[in-house]
Protein backbone atom coordinates (compact mmCIF):
# COMPACT_ATOMS: atom_id res chain seq x y z
CA UNK A 1 0.00 0.00 0.00
CA UNK A 2 1.01 3.65 -0.45
CA UNK A 3 3.50 4.69 2.20
CA UNK A 4 3.74 7.23 4.95
CA UNK A 5 2.53 10.78 4.79
CA UNK A 6 0.57 10.42 1.55
CA UNK A 7 -1.78 7.92 3.23
CA UNK A 8 -2.50 10.53 5.92
CA UNK A 9 -3.23 13.13 3.23
CA UNK A 10 -5.70 10.71 1.60
CA UNK A 11 -7.35 10.02 4.97
CA UNK A 12 -7.69 13.76 5.72
CA UNK A 13 -8.93 14.83 2.28
CA UNK A 14 -10.93 11.81 1.07
CA UNK A 15 -12.04 10.75 4.56
CA UNK A 16 -12.22 13.55 7.13
CA UNK A 17 -13.19 16.44 4.83
CA UNK A 18 -15.45 14.25 2.66
CA UNK A 19 -17.45 13.24 5.75
CA UNK A 20 -17.33 16.24 8.11
CA UNK A 21 -18.35 18.61 5.32
CA UNK A 22 -21.86 17.05 5.50
CA UNK A 23 -21.90 17.12 9.30
CA UNK A 24 -21.11 20.87 9.29
CA UNK A 25 -23.80 21.51 6.68
CA UNK A 26 -26.18 19.52 8.92
CA UNK A 27 -25.43 21.84 11.87
CA UNK A 28 -25.93 25.00 9.80
CA UNK A 29 -29.11 23.67 8.19
CA UNK A 30 -30.43 22.13 11.42
CA UNK A 31 -30.01 25.44 13.26
CA UNK A 32 -32.72 26.93 11.04
CA UNK A 33 -35.16 24.06 11.63
CA UNK A 34 -37.87 24.56 14.21
CA UNK A 35 -39.21 21.69 16.29
CA UNK A 36 -42.47 20.28 14.89
CA UNK A 37 -42.08 22.14 11.60
CA UNK A 38 -42.99 20.52 8.26
CA UNK A 39 -39.35 20.85 7.17
CA UNK A 40 -38.23 18.78 10.16
CA UNK A 41 -40.68 16.01 9.19
CA UNK A 42 -39.09 15.90 5.74
CA UNK A 43 -35.52 15.95 7.12
CA UNK A 44 -36.33 13.06 9.48
CA UNK A 45 -37.85 11.07 6.60
CA UNK A 46 -34.78 11.62 4.40
CA UNK A 47 -32.35 10.76 7.24
CA UNK A 48 -34.25 7.56 8.07
CA UNK A 49 -34.55 6.45 4.42
CA UNK A 50 -30.81 7.03 3.91
CA UNK A 51 -29.77 5.13 7.03
CA UNK A 52 -32.09 2.22 6.21
CA UNK A 53 -30.84 2.12 2.60
CA UNK A 54 -27.26 1.83 3.91
CA UNK A 55 -28.41 -0.86 6.38
CA UNK A 56 -30.24 -2.94 3.76
CA UNK A 57 -27.23 -2.70 1.44
CA UNK A 58 -24.99 -4.09 4.22
CA UNK A 59 -27.21 -7.19 4.19
CA UNK A 60 -27.86 -7.56 0.44
CA UNK A 61 -24.44 -6.43 -0.89
CA UNK A 62 -22.03 -7.05 2.01
CA UNK A 63 -18.28 -6.44 1.91
CA UNK A 64 -15.73 -8.72 3.56
CA UNK A 65 -16.36 -12.30 4.65
CA UNK A 66 -20.15 -12.17 4.32
CA UNK A 67 -19.87 -11.51 0.59
CA UNK A 68 -19.16 -15.23 0.12
CA UNK A 69 -22.30 -16.34 2.02
CA UNK A 70 -25.60 -17.06 0.19
CA UNK A 71 -28.01 -14.13 -0.17
CA UNK A 72 -31.05 -16.25 0.75
CA UNK A 73 -29.50 -17.09 4.11
CA UNK A 74 -28.75 -13.44 4.95
CA UNK A 75 -32.26 -12.39 3.91
CA UNK A 76 -33.85 -15.25 5.88
CA UNK A 77 -31.80 -14.41 8.99
CA UNK A 78 -32.67 -10.70 8.84
CA UNK A 79 -36.32 -11.24 7.82
CA UNK A 80 -37.21 -14.00 10.27
CA UNK A 81 -35.26 -12.23 13.01
CA UNK A 82 -37.16 -8.97 12.44
CA UNK A 83 -40.52 -10.83 12.40
CA UNK A 84 -39.68 -12.50 15.73
CA UNK A 85 -38.60 -9.10 17.11
CA UNK A 86 -41.97 -7.58 16.12
CA UNK A 87 -43.96 -10.54 17.45
CA UNK A 88 -42.26 -10.69 20.86
CA UNK A 89 -42.67 -7.13 22.12
CA UNK A 90 -39.92 -5.41 20.12
CA UNK A 91 -36.96 -6.10 22.41
CA UNK A 92 -33.68 -5.06 20.78
CA UNK A 93 -31.75 -8.00 22.25
CA UNK A 94 -34.20 -10.34 20.45
CA UNK A 95 -33.84 -8.35 17.22
CA UNK A 96 -30.07 -8.81 17.37
CA UNK A 97 -29.62 -12.33 18.75
CA UNK A 98 -32.24 -14.21 16.65
CA UNK A 99 -30.87 -13.18 13.21
CA UNK A 100 -27.26 -13.80 14.33
CA UNK A 101 -28.22 -17.28 15.62
CA UNK A 102 -30.01 -18.12 12.34
CA UNK A 103 -27.01 -16.91 10.33
CA UNK A 104 -24.43 -18.80 12.40
CA UNK A 105 -26.43 -22.08 12.33
CA UNK A 106 -27.09 -21.66 8.60
CA UNK A 107 -23.41 -20.97 7.80
CA UNK A 108 -22.40 -23.99 9.88
CA UNK A 109 -24.93 -26.28 8.13
CA UNK A 110 -23.71 -25.34 4.65
CA UNK A 111 -20.10 -25.84 5.76
CA UNK A 112 -19.03 -22.17 5.39
CA UNK B 1 -29.28 11.22 37.34
CA UNK B 2 -32.98 12.03 37.34
CA UNK B 3 -32.70 13.46 40.86
CA UNK B 4 -30.33 16.21 39.79
CA UNK B 5 -32.07 19.53 40.26
CA UNK B 6 -32.50 21.42 37.04
CA UNK B 7 -30.74 24.56 38.20
CA UNK B 8 -27.94 23.14 40.26
CA UNK B 9 -27.17 20.33 37.74
CA UNK B 10 -23.80 21.18 36.31
CA UNK B 11 -22.80 20.41 32.75
CA UNK B 12 -20.04 18.09 33.97
CA UNK B 13 -22.45 15.80 35.83
CA UNK B 14 -24.61 15.51 32.69
CA UNK B 15 -21.51 14.86 30.59
CA UNK B 16 -20.66 12.09 33.05
CA UNK B 17 -24.21 10.68 32.89
CA UNK B 18 -23.88 10.52 29.10
CA UNK B 19 -20.54 8.72 29.38
CA UNK B 20 -22.32 5.83 31.10
CA UNK B 21 -24.11 5.11 27.81
CA UNK B 22 -20.83 3.51 26.72
CA UNK B 23 -21.91 0.40 28.65
CA UNK B 24 -25.12 0.01 26.62
CA UNK B 25 -25.87 -2.73 24.07
CA UNK B 26 -25.52 -0.42 21.02
CA UNK B 27 -22.10 0.80 22.19
CA UNK B 28 -20.92 -2.78 22.73
CA UNK B 29 -22.16 -3.82 19.28
CA UNK B 30 -20.30 -0.91 17.68
CA UNK B 31 -17.12 -1.91 19.55
CA UNK B 32 -17.25 -5.45 18.15
CA UNK B 33 -17.73 -3.94 14.68
CA UNK B 34 -14.63 -1.76 15.17
CA UNK B 35 -12.59 -4.80 16.25
CA UNK B 36 -13.69 -6.23 12.89
CA UNK B 37 -12.47 -3.02 11.22
CA UNK B 38 -9.03 -3.28 12.85
CA UNK B 39 -8.66 -6.78 11.39
CA UNK B 40 -9.76 -5.47 7.97
CA UNK B 41 -7.26 -2.55 8.17
CA UNK B 42 -4.42 -4.93 8.98
CA UNK B 43 -5.33 -7.19 6.04
CA UNK B 44 -5.47 -4.14 3.76
CA UNK B 45 -1.93 -3.08 4.77
CA UNK B 46 -2.68 0.01 6.84
CA UNK B 47 -0.40 0.64 9.82
CA UNK B 48 -1.76 0.66 13.37
CA UNK B 49 -1.56 4.47 13.59
CA UNK B 50 -3.22 4.95 10.22
CA UNK B 51 -6.13 2.73 11.37
CA UNK B 52 -6.45 4.71 14.63
CA UNK B 53 -6.14 8.08 12.85
CA UNK B 54 -8.80 7.02 10.37
CA UNK B 55 -11.22 6.08 13.16
CA UNK B 56 -10.67 9.38 15.04
CA UNK B 57 -10.80 11.65 11.99
CA UNK B 58 -13.61 10.04 9.94
CA UNK B 59 -15.73 8.32 12.61
CA UNK B 60 -18.14 6.61 10.23
CA UNK B 61 -17.68 2.89 9.75
CA UNK B 62 -19.18 2.63 6.21
CA UNK B 63 -17.03 5.59 5.04
CA UNK B 64 -13.92 3.97 6.55
CA UNK B 65 -14.62 0.64 4.84
CA UNK B 66 -15.20 2.42 1.52
CA UNK B 67 -12.00 4.48 1.86
CA UNK B 68 -9.86 1.44 2.69
CA UNK B 69 -11.45 -0.44 -0.22
CA UNK B 70 -10.77 2.36 -2.66
CA UNK B 71 -7.17 2.82 -1.41
CA UNK B 72 -6.67 -0.93 -1.90
CA UNK B 73 -7.85 -0.73 -5.49
CA UNK B 74 -5.32 2.06 -6.11
CA UNK B 75 -7.99 4.67 -6.85
CA UNK B 76 -7.07 8.33 -7.44
CA UNK B 77 -7.61 10.54 -4.37
CA UNK B 78 -10.45 12.35 -6.20
CA UNK B 79 -12.26 9.06 -6.87
CA UNK B 80 -11.83 8.07 -3.21
CA UNK B 81 -13.20 11.45 -2.15
CA UNK B 82 -16.27 11.01 -4.38
CA UNK B 83 -17.03 7.48 -3.14
CA UNK B 84 -16.68 8.48 0.52
CA UNK B 85 -18.57 11.75 0.24
CA UNK B 86 -21.53 10.08 -1.52
CA UNK B 87 -21.80 7.58 1.33
CA UNK B 88 -21.58 10.39 3.91
CA UNK B 89 -24.35 12.61 2.54
CA UNK B 90 -26.64 10.94 5.07
CA UNK B 91 -24.74 12.83 7.82
CA UNK B 92 -26.40 16.09 6.81
CA UNK B 93 -30.06 15.15 7.47
CA UNK B 94 -29.02 12.98 10.44
CA UNK B 95 -27.22 15.88 12.14
CA UNK B 96 -29.89 18.40 11.11
CA UNK B 97 -32.71 16.25 12.50
CA UNK B 98 -31.33 16.18 16.05
CA UNK B 99 -30.14 19.82 16.19
CA UNK B 100 -33.55 21.29 17.16
CA UNK B 101 -33.72 18.93 20.16
CA UNK B 102 -30.19 19.75 21.31
CA UNK B 103 -29.47 23.43 20.84
CA UNK B 104 -30.82 26.26 22.95
CA UNK B 105 -30.78 29.96 22.06
CA UNK B 106 -27.49 30.27 23.97
CA UNK B 107 -25.62 27.34 22.39
CA UNK B 108 -22.61 28.61 20.39
CA UNK B 109 -22.45 27.34 16.79
CA UNK B 110 -18.75 26.42 17.04
CA UNK B 111 -19.60 24.00 19.84
CA UNK B 112 -22.28 22.33 17.72
CA UNK B 113 -19.84 22.12 14.78
CA UNK B 114 -17.30 20.44 17.05
CA UNK B 115 -19.77 17.96 18.56
CA UNK B 116 -21.19 17.12 15.11
CA UNK B 117 -17.92 15.34 14.28
CA UNK B 118 -18.87 12.63 16.78
CA UNK B 119 -22.32 11.99 15.29
CA UNK B 120 -22.66 8.71 13.40
CA UNK B 121 -25.47 6.16 13.21
CA UNK B 122 -25.00 4.71 16.72
CA UNK B 123 -24.96 8.11 18.45
CA UNK B 124 -27.85 9.31 16.27
CA UNK B 125 -29.97 6.37 17.47
CA UNK B 126 -28.81 7.12 21.05
CA UNK B 127 -30.02 10.71 20.61
CA UNK B 128 -33.40 9.57 19.27
CA UNK B 129 -33.84 7.22 22.22
CA UNK B 130 -32.50 9.28 25.14
CA UNK B 131 -32.50 13.05 24.56
CA UNK B 132 -36.17 13.45 25.46
CA UNK B 133 -35.45 12.17 28.99
CA UNK B 134 -32.95 14.98 29.65
CA UNK B 135 -33.80 18.65 30.44
CA UNK B 136 -33.18 20.69 27.30
CA UNK B 137 -30.43 22.86 28.81
CA UNK B 138 -28.33 19.78 29.55
CA UNK B 139 -28.90 17.71 26.41
CA UNK B 140 -25.76 18.87 24.61
CA UNK B 141 -23.54 18.05 27.63
CA UNK B 142 -25.25 14.67 28.05
CA UNK B 143 -25.00 13.79 24.37
CA UNK B 144 -21.35 14.96 24.15
CA UNK B 145 -20.49 12.76 27.12
CA UNK B 146 -21.78 9.75 25.21
CA UNK B 147 -20.55 10.39 21.69
CA UNK B 148 -17.06 11.75 22.49
CA UNK B 149 -16.43 8.82 24.84
CA UNK B 150 -17.71 6.38 22.20
CA UNK B 151 -15.32 7.73 19.55
CA UNK B 152 -12.29 7.77 21.86
CA UNK B 153 -13.00 4.28 23.21
CA UNK B 154 -13.32 2.82 19.73
CA UNK B 155 -10.14 4.55 18.54
CA UNK B 156 -8.26 2.99 21.46
CA UNK B 157 -9.88 -0.38 20.70
CA UNK B 158 -8.74 -0.22 17.08
CA UNK B 159 -5.19 0.47 18.31
CA UNK B 160 -5.28 -2.43 20.76
CA UNK B 161 -7.18 -4.82 18.46
CA UNK B 162 -4.80 -4.21 15.54
CA UNK B 163 -2.62 -7.28 15.16
CA UNK B 164 -4.32 -9.00 18.07
CA UNK B 165 -6.73 -10.67 15.68
CA UNK B 166 -5.26 -10.93 12.20
CA UNK B 167 -8.28 -12.82 11.01
CA UNK B 168 -11.36 -14.45 12.50
CA UNK B 169 -12.77 -17.88 11.57
CA UNK B 170 -15.20 -17.16 8.66
CA UNK B 171 -18.37 -17.86 10.68
CA UNK B 172 -17.33 -15.45 13.48
CA UNK B 173 -16.27 -12.78 10.97
CA UNK B 174 -19.61 -13.18 9.17
CA UNK B 175 -21.56 -12.83 12.43
CA UNK B 176 -19.54 -9.69 13.29
CA UNK B 177 -20.39 -8.06 9.94
CA UNK B 178 -24.07 -8.98 10.37
CA UNK B 179 -24.36 -7.49 13.90
CA UNK B 180 -24.40 -3.86 12.77
CA UNK B 181 -27.23 -4.04 10.19
CA UNK B 182 -29.56 -6.22 12.32
CA UNK B 183 -28.96 -3.91 15.27
CA UNK B 184 -29.93 -0.89 13.17
CA UNK B 185 -33.09 -2.65 11.94
CA UNK B 186 -34.47 -3.33 15.42
CA UNK B 187 -33.21 -0.23 17.27
CA UNK B 188 -34.32 2.30 14.65
CA UNK B 189 -37.75 0.66 14.34
CA UNK B 190 -38.09 0.73 18.12
CA UNK B 191 -37.06 4.38 18.41
CA UNK B 192 -39.44 5.43 15.60
CA UNK B 193 -42.15 7.41 17.37
CA UNK B 194 -43.64 9.12 14.35
CA UNK B 195 -45.46 7.40 11.50
CA UNK B 196 -43.37 9.31 8.95
CA UNK B 197 -40.22 7.62 10.30
CA UNK B 198 -41.79 4.14 9.98
CA UNK B 199 -42.85 4.80 6.39
CA UNK B 200 -39.35 6.11 5.56
CA UNK B 201 -37.84 3.04 7.27
CA UNK B 202 -39.76 0.63 5.01
CA UNK B 203 -39.15 2.62 1.83
CA UNK B 204 -35.43 2.93 2.63
CA UNK B 205 -35.00 -0.79 3.27
CA UNK B 206 -36.62 -1.65 -0.09
CA UNK B 207 -35.15 1.15 -2.20
CA UNK B 208 -31.56 0.85 -0.91
CA UNK B 209 -30.73 -2.51 -2.54
CA UNK B 210 -33.04 -1.95 -5.56
CA UNK B 211 -31.38 1.37 -6.41
CA UNK B 212 -27.92 -0.08 -5.75
CA UNK B 213 -28.76 -2.57 -8.50
CA UNK B 214 -30.38 -0.06 -10.90
CA UNK B 215 -28.18 3.01 -10.34
CA UNK B 216 -24.92 2.03 -8.60
CA UNK B 217 -23.03 5.02 -7.23
CA UNK B 218 -26.09 7.24 -6.92
CA UNK B 219 -28.32 4.71 -5.19
CA UNK B 220 -28.18 6.42 -1.79
CA UNK B 221 -29.19 9.74 -3.32
CA UNK B 222 -32.27 8.19 -4.94
CA UNK B 223 -33.17 5.99 -1.97
CA UNK B 224 -32.52 8.76 0.58
CA UNK B 225 -33.76 11.98 -0.95
CA UNK B 226 -36.26 10.31 -3.33
CA UNK B 227 -37.46 7.66 -0.88
CA UNK B 228 -37.52 10.08 2.06
CA UNK B 229 -39.56 12.62 0.08
CA UNK B 230 -42.07 9.92 -0.97
CA UNK B 231 -42.39 8.88 2.70
CA UNK B 232 -42.92 12.52 3.71
CA UNK B 233 -45.62 13.04 1.04
CA UNK B 234 -47.46 9.82 2.01
CA UNK B 235 -47.39 10.89 5.65
CA UNK B 236 -48.51 14.45 4.91
CA UNK B 237 -51.49 13.11 2.97
CA UNK B 238 -52.28 10.77 5.86
CA UNK B 239 -52.10 13.61 8.40
CA UNK B 240 -54.30 15.87 6.26
CA UNK B 241 -56.89 13.13 5.85
CA UNK B 242 -56.88 12.59 9.61
CA UNK B 243 -57.27 16.31 10.30
CA UNK B 244 -59.97 16.51 7.63
CA UNK B 245 -62.03 13.60 8.97
CA UNK B 246 -61.60 14.88 12.55
CA UNK B 247 -62.78 18.30 11.41
CA UNK B 248 -65.72 16.75 9.54
CA UNK B 249 -66.78 14.76 12.57
CA UNK B 250 -66.66 17.76 14.92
Amino acid sequence: MIDGWWTYVVIIVAGFVATDFWRWLGVLFGNRLREDSEALYWVKAVATALVMAVTAKLIVFPTGTLAASPLWLRLAAAGIGFAVFLATGRRIAVGVLVPIAILVVGLWLIGF
Amino acid sequence: MQEIDDNSGRASSWFFAGMRGILSLPALILMTSYIGFSAFALEAGLTRWQAVFMTLSIWALPAQMILVGSMLSGAHIAASFLAVTLSSIRMMPMVASIMPEMRTSRTPVWLLLFVSHFIAITSWVFALQNLRKVPKDHRLAYFSGFCVTLTLTNSVLVGIGYGLVSSFPPIIAGALFMLTPVYFLSSIWRSAQQTVVRIAFIIGVVMGPVMAYLAPGFDLLYAGIGGGTIAYLIDRRRRRNLAHSAGGAA
